[in-house]
């Protein structure tokens, strides 16, 4: 155990290196630390509770649009404008969840995606609002607790990381919690655990709507960071995205989300510094390479790996 | 921050003693994607002006870095022409396919001061967001405002029905046509949005067909859509005798007439530029595009970014390879030049591109499917940039 | 109004045919195998160059493109299923799932590689193209023949899984694999020349589609959406439920954009997560 922890701290303390090793690398590091955060709020449902979702960015849209409204029409600082956006996100997914637990296999992942797709699709009628495929115009959100958004991207991965730090530790205070538990034991066995008298469907809605928050938080921190936001926050293929990070990562292991980030964006990112029209391959041939090798993501082959040598 | 500052400075300074000979054009572009084949020809016009004019400058070597945005992702396009900027030391940001990704990197070029250039990004405020940026691509009121104007006055029609793809370019040409179009004394039998993704075109057409409009006005981007809708026009008889089209250049583009076929004869489109024109530069310029794209002909994004580097060079040379934001958009403004698409200017107010617009009908030409120019409404400037001027002269 | 309700159905059957023929293969192999194979598009797309290529660059016949179409999308993922998804059959939804989807990606680089982005098509034959009078309407020809081909081929995979040996055999599989082994049935073989099947039926409609909605290497990922819908809806490992499926979907996707244009795309998702609500399973689903 004390083993675990050590890498745990490493892990974090590492976090901090880019500001030191690479520091016009920043700007990068600020949008891994948002989808690293976004990944882990699909992990407390996919990992731990078991629900499949392809339509995740549906939440992630929601907060993001929700900061970007706030910062144009209300007031730009960031802070509670992030809080009021997580919440707006979190009353979707409560909304949603009544549906969504009911289902399960290929219907559940379906219906999430479909909801995700007619969402996308609202945002983009309700142009007049949202600034459609334009995008939101004619917000800026300046700084957060006084520290100015600058070019390097600095005050960006600093709030980024904070955010990400605070609410990995909720998650981790919620995985070891008895709710926690719960959920892993519904994942297991959905048809047992009334049976022990555990409800799990408001479990699950309540994980449901925890994840729908944490995305949302994700979704504000992208748009306060880098001043826009537009329709692809709410994209079939952001939500594809970050399922393909999360399995990468390991799923079900806390720290899945934020491995699979942070492999998958700096090699997307180095692969089409390389090659710009058909980076695609490269990064193709990474997640062959990864499932042939490394099953249950990378996370995953490597704790097989230690038990082999143990 | 002191550390951080130095660290920048250092980096700058190592990166500009090199720089001293090199001129640096940092473009994000969609390689990747739904818009990938835009961005590859528009890459490869600005290429074949480097392969036509040599790639060097007012004493300076030219070098395009390119980037991939991926998509409309105005969150990676900043944070690339960040790191452009930051990175790798680039004097110029230009490209920009979509105009999600161009305004956000107009804040960029804003805040760093760095001289950009749009090279397709079509929406009217996309020229707001930076004071160092400069367009060369054409605007959508620029051309569909004109063409409301001459279909409801020379063009002769008084009553017309648009059928536009449902997202920001498809809103901006039905108001653009519509305003002027009844400005002009014409009226609207009722108006249409396809859903962005949208296969198949019949059920609409067939609609359109139920309400007998004098024209139908169209507007849908490129690639597979155009074809399909000239399609089912085709299948549902749409008699063009009886029933106009009017359409965008991209609706007759070149493979959209090819798919198209003699179903596409007759089609009436208001453009800023055609591969087939028999413009002397023009021949020359797809001869040499070409060889360097492996056989394939230019279109309005080729020549978007043909006429973005000409105006780089131009400006280089005005500056005598001086790199700094304000000298070059003081030299960029009122840059007037002959292109393969017609004349051509940057406005000196707006910085924005006045070009002509060229009103075109479909035809066979020696056999094969053309564009025909019948009409030219000359140097034509951005209306909806007009309007803010007018509108902020007037406080 | 009569007039043009038939024309919504007529249109609404052929795109319903054409999604049909894209998504039967996954029905099946996803039913049959539990398998999960995002690249089904692929082998699409596989089948669509493939009538491009002997079209426009060899000069062939469209329609005697169409059996070649068929083989290279069969073969395609064939040669895939032999070398890794076979290595996947008990590995988890979600590892299957990346393997998948690397897989698209390598296969949309591969495409604008040797392709570039560039829309291509591949014209049918003019005879095809006319437009048939029909009363007060014009039936596209080009629908006719994507609804009469879609029938043949519905009335000959049924014809196939119902009445021979093989197809007995692979509705064993299907059922109840652990029986169908323990009963002497080379189950792996009824994998393999079903998963080749549902590849070639796969590229068969990318080729198809090319006239409809165009071919360029994103459409791997485009119509997986579509894809997967019909399949979800249909029914996994149901022929009749993809068929089904796609019918409905077809015609309510015309008839919604005839109808109600204003709601647009939103109708194809709606009418999906109705019917999934309505019925989770599918609407010939089994388990």
């Amino acid at each position: 155990m004390a083993n675990a922890r050590r890498f745990e701290v490493a892990f974090w303390l590492c976090t901090l290196l880019p500001f030191v090793l690479a520091p016009s690398y920043l700007s990068l590091a600020s949008q891994i630390a948002i989808t690293a955060l976004f990944a882990l709020s699909l992990d407390l449902i996919l990992g731990y509770a078991g629900i499949v979702s392809l339509g995740h960015a549906a939440f992630f849209g929601v907060g993001a649009y929700a900061a970007g409204l706030i910062a144009k029409n209300y007031w730009s600082e960031p802070l509670s404008a992030l809080l009021v956006s997580g919440f707006a996100a979190g009353v979707l997914g409560y909304a949603l969840s009544h549906i969504i637990v009911r289902f399960r296999h290929l219907a559940l992942i379906m219906l999430t995606m479909g909801f995700g797709l007619l969402l996308h699709e609202a945002f983009n009628s309700a142009s007049a609002i949202t600034g459609g495929a334009d995008g939101l115009q004619g917000f800026r959100v300046p700084d957060v607790l006084g520290f100015k958004f600058d070019m390097f991207g600095r005050t960006a991965y600093a709030y980024s990381l904070a955010v990400l730090f605070v609410c990995f530790l909720i998650c981790r205070r919620i995985i070891h919690s008895p709710f926690g538990l719960a959920l892993r034991g519904i994942r297991e066995n959905a048809t047992r655990m009334p049976a022990i008298g555990a409800p799990s469907l408001s479990h699950l809605r309540k994980a449901y709507t925890i994840a729908a928050l944490m995305a949302g938080v994700a979704g504000a921190l992208l748009t306060q960071t880098t001043s826009t936001v537009s329709l692809d926050v709410l994209s079939f293929g952001r939500s594809a995205d970050v399922l393909v990070i999360l399995i990468l990562g390991g799923a079900g292991r806390l720290y899945g989300g934020l491995i699979g980030a942070v492999i998958y964006m700096v090699a997307r990112d180095q692969f089409s510094g390389m090659n710009p029209q058909y980076w695609y391959f490269w990064i193709g041939l990474l997640l062959v390479a990864v499932v042939m090798f490394l099953p249950n993501g990378i996370l995953g082959g490597l704790s097989a790996l230690d038990k082999k040598r143990q | 921050m002191k550390k951080l500052v130095i660290v920048a400075a250092l980096a700058a300074a190592f990166g500009s003693a090199q720089a001293q000979q090199t001129v640096k054009i940092g473009m994000p572009l969609t390689l990747s994607g739904q818009f990938a084949d835009a961005a590859a020809q528009m890459l490869n016009g600005a290429k074949t002006y480097m392969k036509m004019h040599g790639d060097t400058v007012a004493g300076k070597k030219i070098e395009l870095i390119t980037k991939d945005v991926g998509g409309p992702a105005p969150d990676v396009a900043k944070r690339l022409s960040q790191e452009l900027v930051v990175r790798d030391n680039v004097d110029i940001l230009a490209g920009y396919v979509l105009t999600p990704n161009a305004m956000a990197a107009g804040d960029v070029s804003a805040e760093a001061k760095k001289f950009m250039v749009v090279m397709n990004a079509a929406t009217s405020v996309v020229i707001t967001k930076s004071p160092y940026m400069i367009r060369t691509s054409v605007t959508l009121p620029q051309v569909m405002e004109t063409f409301g104007t001459w279909a409801a006055t020379k063009g002769g029609i008084k009553q017309s029905y648009t059928m536009v793809t449902d997202y920001g370019p498809g809103h901006d040409s039905e108001n653009a046509f519509t305003s002027a179009f009844k400005a002009a004394g014409g009226s609207m039998a009722g108006a249409v949005r396809f859903p962005v993704a949208n296969p198949d075109f019949s059920a609409f057409v067939q609609r359109a067909k139920d309400i007998g409009p004098e024209s139908i006005f169209i507007f849908i981007p490129g690639g597979a859509q155009p074809a399909a809708l000239g399609k089912a026009m085709a299948e549902r008889g749409i008699d063009k005798k009886k029933t106009r089209v009017l359409g965008s250049g991209e609706t007759t583009a070149e493979a959209a007439l090819k798919s198209m076929g003699d179903t596409a004869l007759d089609i009436i489109t208001a453009w800023h530029y055609d591969y087939m024109s028999s413009n002397k530069l023009n021949v020359a310029f797809v001869k040499e595009y070409n060889a360097v794209s492996n056989g394939r002909n230019p279109d309005f994004f080729s020549i978007g970014g043909y006429d973005g580097m000409h105006a780089i060079y131009e400006t280089l040379k005005k500056t005598k390879g001086n790199t700094d934001a304000e000298a070059m958009i003081a030299a960029a403004k009122g840059l007037k030049w002959e292109s393969p698409r017609g004349p051509m200017m940057i406005d000196p107010e707006t910085r924005d591109v006045v070009q002509n617009v060229y009103i075109r009908r479909v035809q066979k030409v020696k056999g094969e499917l053309t564009n025909v120019v019948f009409d030219t409404i000359p140097m034509v400037k951005d209306p909806a940039g007009e309007r803010r001027k007018q509108a902020a002269d007037k406080k | 109004m009569l007039t043009s309700a038939v024309g919504v159905l007529f249109d609404g059957f052929a795109y319903g045919m054409l999604l049909f023929l894209l998504s039967v293969g996954l029905s099946v192999t996803l039913g049959m195998m539990n398998f999960v194979n995002l690249a089904h598009c692929s082998f699409a797309m596989v089948g669509g160059y493939a009538t491009v290529t002997l079209v426009n660059r060899f000069g062939w016949p469209f329609l005697a493109t169409l059996p070649m179409a068929f083989f290279a999308g069969a073969i395609i993922s064939l040669v895939l299923e032999r070398t890794l998804f076979k290595r996947l059959y008990r590995a988890t939804d979600l590892d299957q799932c990346l393997l998948t989807i690397g897989i698209v990606f390598i296969s949309i680089a591969a495409f604008a590689w040797f392709y570039t982005t560039e829309q291509q098509s591949a014209r049918p034959p003019e005879w095809l193209r006319q437009s048939i009078p029909v009363g007060n309407l014009n039936l596209a020809g080009y629908r006719l023949f994507l609804i009469v081909f879609g029938l043949a081929v519905t009335f000959l995979l049924f014809f196939f899984i119902e009445k021979t040996r093989f197809g007995a055999q692979v509705r064993a599989a299907v059922d109840n694999q652990r029986m169908a082994r323990g009963l002497g049935i080379d189950v792996d073989r009824a994998f393999m020349l079903t998963f080749a099947l549902g590849g070639g039926l796969a590229g068969l409609g990318g080729a198809l589609a090319i006239e409809v909605v165009g071919l360029d290497p994103t459409f791997a990922l485009a119509y997986l959406v579509y894809v997967l819908i019909v399949v979800a809806v249909g029914g996994l490992g149901s022929i009749g439920g993809s068929f089904a499926a796609a019918v409905v979907l077809g015609i309510s996707d015309m008839a919604g954009k005839y109808y109600f244009p204003w709601l647009g795309a939103f109708l194809i998702y709606l009418v999906m997560v109705a019917l999934l609500m309505w019925r989770p399973l599918g609407l010939f689903g089994k388990r």
